[in-house]
């Protein structure tokens, strides 16, 4: 069934429909209807609760409480509160809690804007003292949020590493008309209590060897998972000899362009990872060895190329970065840079 | 050794003898509280989360669901368990940097809140586990490492009398002390009876810290007697 919705309100419908039973956020623009849409769901439905906290570290240590007894929770946050969360986030990567986090990337650095960047992709990703055992995906479009949100408690139960859907104030603030599911929630594998009888828990150790074991066993169990996490979408890569690599709403700018470029004979494509972390190295360098010309377009500095440039490594292939830090793309300066460089 | 009192039987063996340091107050209260468990029944109920500093080495003391946090972040994560499992009986076990320091922000809202879980604050005056700082409850004078002339700035702070001040009429708050396991004992049972009733309860305890206070015994001994001059003991 098609509804016309508000990005932020798609998301918090999705979690619904994955079967989320509590919300734990505190207000911060751009995100702050998901909590306003679950607190009316709250009022219709008993099952359901929200919790309003002090700050975000409550909020985010509420949601790992919340998963410890097996319901599934979530939480919405943005800039500043991205940070105070990554206290919680990195405790839910060493205790393999799956938590479900919507992060609406604002402006950066700071405080900034409360409308919109992609400068919160290393924070996402890689935001705590710990090697990024995080799920994150980039959206680009409305139905993306309600798909990759139901798709974002699915995998963060079957895998047990904290998940992420990375959006931001253009995607959350945006209306337009939603495919949703008809009929009810989704089942979670894997759905059961954490804190059980016999089980103790903790994140502190005594040796350095001790935590250095279980790290390398983390890395391991990520990378053997990570192939059937990992997403991307190619666009008209097969014959390229320029790929854009954009993600999140960029990457639908982007899609236009080429679009555009292609119908004036340009013979370009585009790569567009869906999941940011585990990154699709593979499918990645696979397309990208046989372009001639790389070009990343994203609204931070680098933080989406060094993602991948590293494994990049020894390619004889012109990488070029058009870099617009907190501002947006539209396809007409994308196709006007794109033919400078033709 | 029939006469000697016997273990909780909520203890987990493996882990005895215990991590923490001779003359510590951590385990006369953890002795008290495992004792509270066995006699209410209730074992199979409980979920024990502990904090950072000193706390965190009763993270396998007992044979109970246990998790560790962070600094501060065990009273949210007691919270979001309890919102989603109300059937269990919810403690977090912090001390006073955690409940009063880097968590007071959740320690107060959760007595404003009053979510259903009890709180219990080994308060010994000071940053114990990083080598003895000063602490919210670091009293006039008192010499700690970041106060080496005596800390002398700003009044001491008491958490119960702090909270009686947002707390709903049926939330529980007491203070005890390691010097009288016996009344602290009655004052946890009282605590996780109101968290049954379904309110808020906390519990300080003063503790000693022989190692960061430089004290032997009959001197710990004395100095915990001195404290509860300054910490009003009793029920708020």
């Amino acid at each position: 069934m098609k509804q016309f919705l508000m990005g932020n309100q798609v998301l918090a419908k999705a979690a619904l429909d994955a079967g989320a039973k509590m919300m734990f956020g505190y207000p911060i623009t751009p995100s702050t209807e998901i909590l306003e849409t679950w607190a009316k769901f709250c009022l219709k439905d008993k099952s359901l609760s929200l919790l309003q906290t002090e700050d975000e570290m409550a909020a985010g240590f509420g949601v790992i409480g919340s998963c410890l007894a097996g319901v599934p929770a979530f939480t919405a946050t943005a800039g500043p509160g991205n940070i105070l969360m990554q206290d919680a986030f990195v405790m839910a990567e060493a205790l393999r809690i799956p938590m479900v986090s919507m992060i609406m990337q604002r402006g950066g650095m700071s405080t900034s804007t409360v409308i919109y960047s992609q400068e919160e992709v290393r924070l996402t990703c890689f935001g705590g003292n710990s090697e990024g055992f995080r799920i994150v995906y980039s959206t680009s479009n409305l139905q993306e949020l309600y798909d990759y949100t139901l798709k974002a408690f699915q995998v963060a139960w079957k895998y047990r590493w904290p998940t992420f859907i990375l959006a931001d104030g253009y995607q959350g603030k945006m209306q337009g008309e939603v495919e949703i599911m008809d009929n009810g929630e989704w089942r979670m594998e894997n759905l059961k209590s954490i804190l059980t009888k016999g089980v103790n828990l903790r994140n502190c150790y005594n040796l350095e060897e001790e935590i250095g074991e279980i790290i390398v066993n983390y890395s391991d169990e990520y990378n053997k998972v990570r192939g059937g996490i990992e997403e991307y979408e190619e666009y008209q890569v097969k014959d390229a000899k320029i790929v854009l690599i954009a993600h999140g709403i960029v990457a639908a700018a982007a899609k236009v362009a080429v679009d555009e470029l292609r119908k004036r004979g340009g013979s370009i494509g585009l790569f567009r990872p869906i999941t940011l972390r585990p990154f699709p190295v593979q499918a990645a360098t696979k397309i990208l060895n046989k372009a001639e010309k790389i070009i990343v377009l994203e609204s931070a500095i680098g933080q989406l190329a060094e993602l991948f440039k590293a494994e990049l490594f020894g390619l004889n292939t012109t990488l070029i970065e058009i870099n617009k830090p907190a501002v947006g793309f539209t396809p007409e300066e994308i196709v006007k840079t794109i033919k400078s460089f033709q | 050794m029939d006469n000697l009192p016997r273990f909780p039987k909520c203890y987990k063996a493996e882990s005895k003898p215990h991590k923490f340091c001779p003359g510590c107050g951590h385990p006369i209260v953890l002795k008290m509280l495992g004792q509270v468990i066995d006699e209410m029944g209730i074992a199979d109920k409980v979920v024990f989360m502990v904090d950072i500093g000193c706390s965190l080495l009763a993270w396998d003391y007992f044979d109970l669901p246990t998790t560790q946090t962070h600094h501060g972040r065990t009273v949210p994560t007691a919270v979001g368990f309890k919102l989603a499992d109300p059937e269990k009986i919810v403690i977090a076990y912090v001390g006073d940097g955690g409940a009063y320091a880097i968590g007071l922000q959740h320690t107060l809202t959760t007595c404003l809140r009053n979510n259903p879980i009890t709180t219990i604050v080994v308060n010994n005056t000071v940053y114990a586990m990083t080598g003895g700082q000063l602490a919210p409850t670091t009293v006039d004078n008192e010499i700690t490492t970041t106060t080496p002339a005596g800390k002398t700035e700003f009044t001491t702070l008491k958490g119960p009398e702090l909270l009686k001040t947002i707390a709903g009429k049926e939330a529980y708050i007491a203070r005890g002390t390691t010097d009288k396991p016996l009344v602290l004992k009655q004052y946890l049972k009282k605590a996780i009876e109101t968290q049954i009733q379904g309110n808020f309860s906390l519990v300080e305890a003063v503790s000693a810290c022989p190692v960061n206070w430089k004290t032997d015994a009959p001197k710990t001994i004395q100095r915990i007697q001195e404290l509860e001059k300054e910490f009003q003991l009793g029920e708020f």
